[in-house]
């Protein structure tokens, strides 16, 4: 709970001092600058090193440090993990913006996350229902130390880059990307993120799967209370604005926004967990969530070289179509993993008399 | 009759979904639950203890094993 309502409270406070509006945090916008501040896309609007997203690395990797709790794991289909993170990202750039915005832009007033968060329980839904049937990724294995170090050191690295004021990156002259609180603020309020959600397991999608499959609202519970304090501090602060066009970096074709976040639902609660459960599981060491965050800068960076992110003029043909293909790869790999583990006993348990 | 779930190496929900499986099928009794990490400790212990199993927790090398009973 502590950890949606202080991340709600930073969204709020990232946006007063100049992120874009309902987009104080967002992982798949914030990953999607960052594939461009590495120059792997040109979409010259959308290319910053957000420091938010370097702040929850460093902030999980030294709370799982100090923890105990770090430990190298991999090897739990690194492949198939890169694949469902690229669409999953195709879907986020449709709809624009993870599990944790579709929460923002709702406190922010933006009505079109409505039918975002009717497609995120759709594509959880459909998540669980393979998983209920049996798919399941496999076992990671315990890994080397230095295979899970790579991912926390080399961010680390480019945070010393951008502390310096290295011109080494992309960085947008106008746009979204352009739009962005002071450094040490935003670092600052990734590290606070970082060491709360590795402390409190924190994620967007494991709140209403626990909640559907368990009945368990603990998870559920960080999810509102990050709803209810970002729409607090936007009453406060004014920047509350209801309805449903003219919303900032959000368009209101229904349909394409609820397939697009679907299918993202539907690809990320397969892989086990939100973008940001991800990015923090991938500083604690487990190296299929680094592949996954690099499936996540890939798939950014196809979908703006190709056209297939919603721009300012609405959801592109070609997005339209990547959508649709990817959400028959999507269900195709979820029947086919279903059955396939189902049959070679995925699961493992013994009764012993 | 014991139970035994194996769930290390795997992720959430997996862990929980395979102890719900287990404990699903059974009035009472005790059953083990092999664990790697510690967020799927903290969720096996969540689920098991709403429904009114009793935990025992042990750290066994990398592993955490999980003894309920009921």
């Amino acid at each position: 709970m502590v950890t949606g309502g202080v991340i709600g409270l930073l969204a709020v406070l990232l946006v007063k001092y100049g992120n874009l509006a309902n987009m104080g945090y967002c992982i798949a916008c914030f990953l999607r600058d960052i594939s461009g501040g590495l120059g792997f896309h040109r979409a010259a609007p959308v290319q910053y090193i957000r420091p938010e997203i370097l702040g929850m690395v460093i902030g999980a990797f030294g709370a799982a440090l100090l923890t105990k709790e770090y430990r190298s794991v991999g090897g739990s289909s690194p492949f198939l993990r890169f694949f469902l993170a690229f669409v999953g990202m195709i879907g986020m750039l449709i709809f624009l913006g993870c599990p944790v915005r579709a929460v923002l832009r709702l406190a922010g007033g933006d009505l079109n996350a409505i039918v975002g968060i009717v497609g995120l329980v759709a594509g959880i839904g459909m998540g669980i229902y393979f998983l209920n049937r049996g798919f399941s990724l496999g076992r990671a294995n315990v890994q080397h130390n230095l295979n899970g170090q790579v991912f926390p050191l080399v961010t680390l690295a480019i945070t010393l880059l951008v502390l310096f004021g290295t011109q080494v990156f992309f960085v947008s002259q106008e746009g979204p990307g352009s739009m962005h609180a002071p450094v040490l603020l935003a670092l600052g309020a990734g590290i606070i993120v970082g060491i709360l959600a590795q402390r409190s397991r924190f994620c967007m999608i494991g709140g209403i799967r626990d909640f559907i499959l368990f009945k368990d609202m603990h998870l559920l519970i960080g999810f509102l209370a990050m709803l209810i304090i970002a729409f607090a501090g936007n009453l406060f602060t004014g920047m509350f604005n209801p309805g449903f066009a003219g919303q900032t970096v959000a368009h209101n074709d229904g349909v394409w926004n609820f397939l697009g976040i679907a299918l993202a639902a539907t690809a990320v609660t397969l892989l086990g967990g939100c973008p940001l459960r991800q990015l923090i599981a991938a500083s604690e060491g487990n190296t299929d969530c680094v592949i996954t965050i690099l499936g996540l800068i890939a798939g950014a960076a196809f979908a703006h070289n190709f056209g297939l992110a919603t721009s300012p003029n609405g959801v592109p043909v070609a997005g339209q179509w990547a959508v649709v293909f990817s959400l028959i790869l999507v269900l195709g790999l979820g029947y086919l993993g279903s059955k396939q583990f189902s049959i070679s006993g995925g699961v493992n348990i013994e009764h012993n008399s | 009759m014991s139970t035994t779930v194996d769930a290390r190496g795997l992720l959430c929900p997996e862990p929980v979904l395979l102890t719900k499986k287990a404990i699903d099928q059974l009035p009472g009794g005790s059953v083990e639950v092999i664990v790697d990490n510690p967020a799927a400790k903290e969720n096996v212990t969540r689920l098991c203890e709403n429904k009114g199993w009793n935990v025992m927790v042990k750290q066994q090398g990398l592993d955490y094993v999980l003894k309920f009973s009921k």
